[in-house]
C-alpha cells in the first residue's frame, strides 16, 4: 500500500488517553515525522497522564516530565547539554498543552524563543485545562462553556493569538496545524526539523469529554474548524512573512458549533457575533498573507 | 518489551524514575462499548482508518486490508466516521 504519511510507528498502543483523543493523534503524527532520535519534555498536561505510569511509557522516545511552567526552559537545557556533547542531530521537543503554553508556560517559552535556542516547541491546543477537568484557559474560544465559565457566564474573552505573540519575537518558523490534515502536519514538523533556531507549532487537537462531543466526531470537528475558518492553517517565516497553507471556501460556522455541547447555550445572535470575530481574524490573516507574497516569490527565485 | 515489570525488593528498582517498559502491557480493549467490524467487500484499501486511529490499533495486512487489534481498540469510532465507503460498522459489544 502507498501511505500518505510515514509508516513508522513510534508511539505504541495501550496509552491512557480517552476515546477519540485528538492530542494522541497529534503525538502520533509528530513522532512519525520526528523519528526515534528525539527527546521530549512534557509539563503537566494531558500527555503527562496519557504516557502512562512509572515504569512504563508509550511514546518510545526519551521523555522528561517537567514542572508546569518549565517545558521550554528544560528543552533549552537539554539542547545545551547535547551541544556540549557534540550531538546536533537529536531533536529536542517541548510538548505542552494550551495551558502550559498560553498561560503558565509563556515566560519560559518567550525566553527560549528570545535566545533562539534550537528546539521545537509544540503546543497541542484542546482549548481548556482538560487534564484537571475542563477549566478555562486563555486558549478557550469566545462563547465556550467550561467548569469555571458555566453557561450563564460563558467565556466572554477572545482566544489569545499565540502565533502573533511568537511572530513578534521574530521566531524563524512558526505554523499552525490540525489533526484532521496529517500530511500537512507532518510537512510542517519536517520543516521545523530542518530550520535552525527556535520553532513553534500550534496543533489543533479536539477533546471529546471537554467539548462534550461524541468521540467519533473528533477528526471531523477538527476538519470543520479549518473549513469554517475558526482555526486557519498558516505559517509565519522569520516572524514577518505569512503564508496560508490552505484557503478553503467558508462553511457556515453553525456546522462546527452544533455538535459541541460547550456551545449549546449560544443564541442565534451570539453565533452571529462569533462568526463576525472569526471573519475579522481571517480577513486580517489574508491581508498579511497578501502583503507577504512578494517575499515568497523572491525566495522561490533564489 | 511489553512484559509486566516486577521487582522483588526496593534495591531492584532504578535510582530514578525512568521508563523501562512499554504501555502495551495495558490492554485498553476492555474500555470498549462498540466494536468496529470491517466489511472487506466495501473496503477500497485506502488506509484512512489506519491513518486516523488514535490508539494505533489498526494495522495493514499483506493483502492491504486493515486489521483491528481488539486488545487495544477503545471503540471511539473515528475509523467508521472517516471511512469514505462506510465499510466499517460499529457493533455493540456483548
Amino acid at each position: 500500500m502507498k501511505y500518505t504519511i510515514p509508516e513508522q510507528e513510534i508511539m505504541c498502543s495501550g496509552h491512557k488517553a480517552c476515546q477519540g483523543c485528538g492530542a494522541t493523534l497529534a503525538m502520533r503524527y509528530a513522532l512519525k515525522a520526528l523519528g526515534p532520535k528525539t527527546i521530549l519534555t512534557i509539563p503537566a498536561c494531558c500527555w503527562s497522564v496519557i504516557d502512562g505510569p512509572f515504569p512504563y511509557s508509550s511514546v518510545g522516545v526519551p521523555l522528561f516530565h517537567t514542572a508546569f511552567e518549565t517545558a521550554a526552559s528544560v528543552a533549552s537545557g537539554i539542547r545545551a547539554g547535547l551541544t556540549m556533547r557534540g550531538d546536533t542531530e537529536t531533536n529536542v521537543v517541548a510538548w505542552a498543552g494550551d495551558g502550559g503554553t498560553f498561560d503558565i508556560g509563556i515566560q519560559a517559552l518567550s525566553g527560549t524563543v528570545e535566545r533562539n535556542d534550537n528546539v521545537i516547541y509544540i503546543c497541542y491546543d484542546n482549548e481548556a485545562y482538560m487534564n484537571t477537568g475542563v477549566q478555562r484557559s486563555s486558549a478557550t474560544p469566545w462563547g465556550a462553556v467550561t467548569t469555571t465559565t458555566p453557561p450563564r457566564h460563558f467565556k466572554k474573552e477572545r482566544k489569545k493569538d499565540m502565533m502573533g505573540i511568537l511572530a513578534a519575537h521574530s521566531i524563524p518558523y512558526t505554523a499552525s496545524a490540525s489533526i484532521a490534515y496529517p500530511e500537512d502536519l507532518i510537512k510542517k514538523v519536517n520543516r521545523a526539523k530542518e530550520t535552525p533556531g527556535a520553532k513553534f507549532l500550534h496543533i489543533f487537537a479536539s477533546c471529546p469529554p471537554g467539548w462534550k462531543t461524541a468521540p467519533e466526531l473528533s477528526v471531523q470537528l477538527a476538519r470543520l474548524a479549518v473549513q469554517t475558518h475558526v482555526f486557519p492553517l498558516y505559517e509565519i517565516y522569520e516572524g514577518r512573512y505569512y503564508k496560508l497553507s490552505m484557503d478553503p471556501k467558508k462553511k457556515p460556522i453553525i456546522d462546527y458549533i452544533k455538535p459541541q455541547g460547550r456551545f449549546r447555550h449560544l443564541t442565534e445572535e451570539q453565533v452571529a457575533e462569533m462568526d463576525k470575530q472569526v471573519d475579522e481574524r481571517y480577513d486580517r490573516l489574508k491581508e498579511q498573507a497578501e502583503r507577504s507574497k512578494p517575499w515568497f516569490e523572491k525566495q522561490k527565485k533564489n | 518489551m511489553s512484559e509486566e515489570i516486577k521487582w522483588e525488593s526496593q534495591s531492584d528498582m532504578p535510582l530514578m524514575a525512568m521508563s523501562l517498559g512499554r504501555m502495551t502491557v495495558n490492554k485498553t480493549g476492555s474500555w470498549r462499548n462498540l466494536r468496529p467490524v470491517i466489511d472487506k467487500e466495501k473496503c477500497i484499501k485506502c488506509g484512512i482508518c489506519w491513518k486516523f486511529c488514535p490508539d494505533v490499533a489498526i494495522s495493514i495486512d499483506e493483502e492491504d486490508y486493515p486489521v483491528v487489534n481488539l486488545d487495544f481498540c477503545k471503540g471511539c469510532g473515528i475509523c467508521a466516521t472517516e471511512c469514505p465507503k462506510d465499510a466499517i460498522e460499529m457493533v455493540k459489544e456483548e
